[in-house]
């Protein structure tokens, strides 16, 4: 072997691990009913907080979420980005907006698209509304919603987004 | 320096397969057990959280984060996470309050192995350039080392048996224990290979579950009026990541980590051994110095019940409460990370 060699400075070696994911008790709940057009989200025993998607535990005071409150398709822009870049495979065309969403009653915000609406109109504190899909393309989802759609209400002030009425 | 005291030790039950739990649903139980027994409402009651898991184990970047959703983290707590076994967290935790910057702390591993393919799941901790592109699984490294012993003469096939048979008859008195009952060795010996030298019953069982424990100054234990284990040596040691480079018979590392705990400055009545395959408890049962007056694994051992990221922390555990119950006054515990016995922490427990 005495020829020279060329340097490797590279080399493949890609991973492939299979798993059998599962939700969790608590998020099993939350997306069977899910699965029937509703948004359930689970209260904490202690400080009465109400979390969507719920995982199964109050992070504050880390007990089990056990009771379950049924909210309306009502929520409020708690932040959002405007998407300018496309990824790959998404079948949404930029510029969309993504924003943080507070269902009325839940504490904890989670992720979704806003439409029906200019870009440049929507603002924190916005008040929007839930559009579902057609009944038989339900699955255990979220994207069972479409979108969410500004509701002809005035401003929620910042400061009361996802607060306890009475804290 | 101040002395460490373990207070309190829980365990979930040892499950093949959880089901639909997810892992805070797992570990939310234990850890509220574990401050109970401690005396304590919830985690502010510590001055310090060291948590022991493996994304791998879930597949998802930062899975550990998702833990800390089990606490109750409001006020914020102080917290750190280790990504191997909870024993190196307790270790964390131990030189945190060595160090006076906290007066107590829990302790708690995690982990869920039935999603995965374990064995080839644990083959991506190995180093990433050499060993993890060939997948070499953790069971086939086990069972080279079991053939590496056997060749040298170091063990028997016999003995493997007779250490599975002691397991599974121990963890008949341990609830949580996955597998247990009555064989002998002929028995065992007659069942087939499985990857030889190994026969199935050499390897651990896949297992769900988690475990957490509180530690703290013995004067804070005091102050609180529990009873304790002090926690007399603690050290850990690692070999390299070159299977060639490493005599797979012996444990090097078990031997100077035993040395630097005081393993041998007074007799043992109790050892917990953390070695998922059979033939590893003859190797680190010889290299911590142990002989027949102690008694060892008589939890059942990970053999009977393996749950990853906590099983070296149930070792301390183990032999803590048993210490705690006046069952022994000194006794040592065995931790393992990493393929092949890699890396390995000895600690030494005694009454108070």
């Amino acid at each position: 072997m005495s020829e020279e060699k060329e340097m490797i400075t590279g080399m493949e070696a890609p991973m492939y691990l299979t798993y059998n994911f599962t939700a969790g008790g608590a998020t099993t709940r939350f997306l069977a009913e899910l699965r029937n057009g509703k948004l359930v989200g689970q209260e904490c025993p202690k400080c009465q907080h109400v979390y969507i998607p719920p995982r199964g535990s109050c992070a504050a005071c880390g007990v089990p979420t056990v009771r379950e409150v049924e909210l309306t398709n009502k929520a409020t822009v708690q932040s959002f980005t405007i998407v300018y870049i496309p990824i790959p495979n998404n079948p949404i065309k930029p510029p969309y907006v993504i924003a943080n969403l507070m269902a009325d009653g839940a504490h904890q915000s989670f992720l979704h698209l806003i439409s029906d609406v200019d870009n440049a109109d929507v603002r924190i504190g916005m008040r929007v509304e839930a559009i579902w899909k057609a009944e038989e393309e339900w699955t255990h989802a979220m994207e069972n919603i479409q979108y969410f759609r500004p509701l002809d209400e005035p401003d929620m002030p910042i400061d009361e987004i996802g607060r306890l009425k009475n804290a | 320096m101040r002395d460490i005291a373990i207070v309190s030790f829980a365990q979930s039950p040892i499950l093949r397969d959880a089901g639909a739990q997810n892992e805070v649903e797992l570990i939310m139980p234990v850890v509220s057990a574990a401050l109970n027994a401690a005396g304590l409402e919830d985690v502010q009651g510590v001055d310090f959280t060291c948590s022991g898991s493996c994304d791998y184990l879930q597949g998802a970047s930062f899975a550990f984060v998702a833990g800390v959703d089990a606490l109750g983290a409001v006020p914020p707590i102080k917290e750190s996470h280790v990504e191997m076994d909870a024993a190196w967290a307790l270790y964390e935790s131990y030189l945190k309050i060595k160090a006076g910057q906290a007066d107590s702390a829990l302790i708690y591993g995690f982990a869920k192995s039935s999603p995965g393919d374990l064995p080839f799941v644990l083959s991506q901790q190995l180093d990433p350039y050499y060993y993890a592109p060939l997948w070499a699984d953790s069971v086939s490294l086990a069972a080279m080392q079991a053939r590496a012993g056997i060749d040298s003469g170091e063990f028997t096939a016999e003995q493997m048996a007779e250490v599975v048979q002691a397991s599974r008859s121990n963890a008949k008195n341990n609830e949580n224990t996955q597998l247990k009952g009555d064989y002998s060795v002929e028995q065992l010996l007659a069942e087939p290979e499985y990857i030889a030298p190994l026969r199935k019953h050499d390897c651990p069982p896949v297992s769900d579950g988690a475990s957490a424990m509180v530690i703290c100054t013995v004067e804070k234990a005091k102050e609180w009026g529990l009873p304790y284990a002090v926690i007399s040596g603690i050290e850990h040691r690692i070999e390299s990541h070159n299977f060639g480079a490493r005599d797979l018979a012996v444990s090097e590392s078990v031997v100077l980590a035993a040395e630097k705990a005081g393993v041998s400055q007074g007799p043992i009545d109790i050892a917990e051994i953390h070695a998922p395959f059979s033939h590893q408890e003859l190797i680190v049962k010889k290299a911590l110095g142990l002989d027949d007056t102690t008694k060892v694994n008589l939890s059942g051992g990970p053999l009977a019940g393996n749950l990853m990221m906590c099983a070296g922390l149930d070792r301390i555990g183990e032999v803590a409460m048993r210490i705690i119950k006046g069952e022994a006054k000194r006794g040592v515990a065995h931790a393992t990370s990493g393929p092949c016995l890699q890396h390995n922490m000895v600690t030494v427990l005694e009454a108070s």
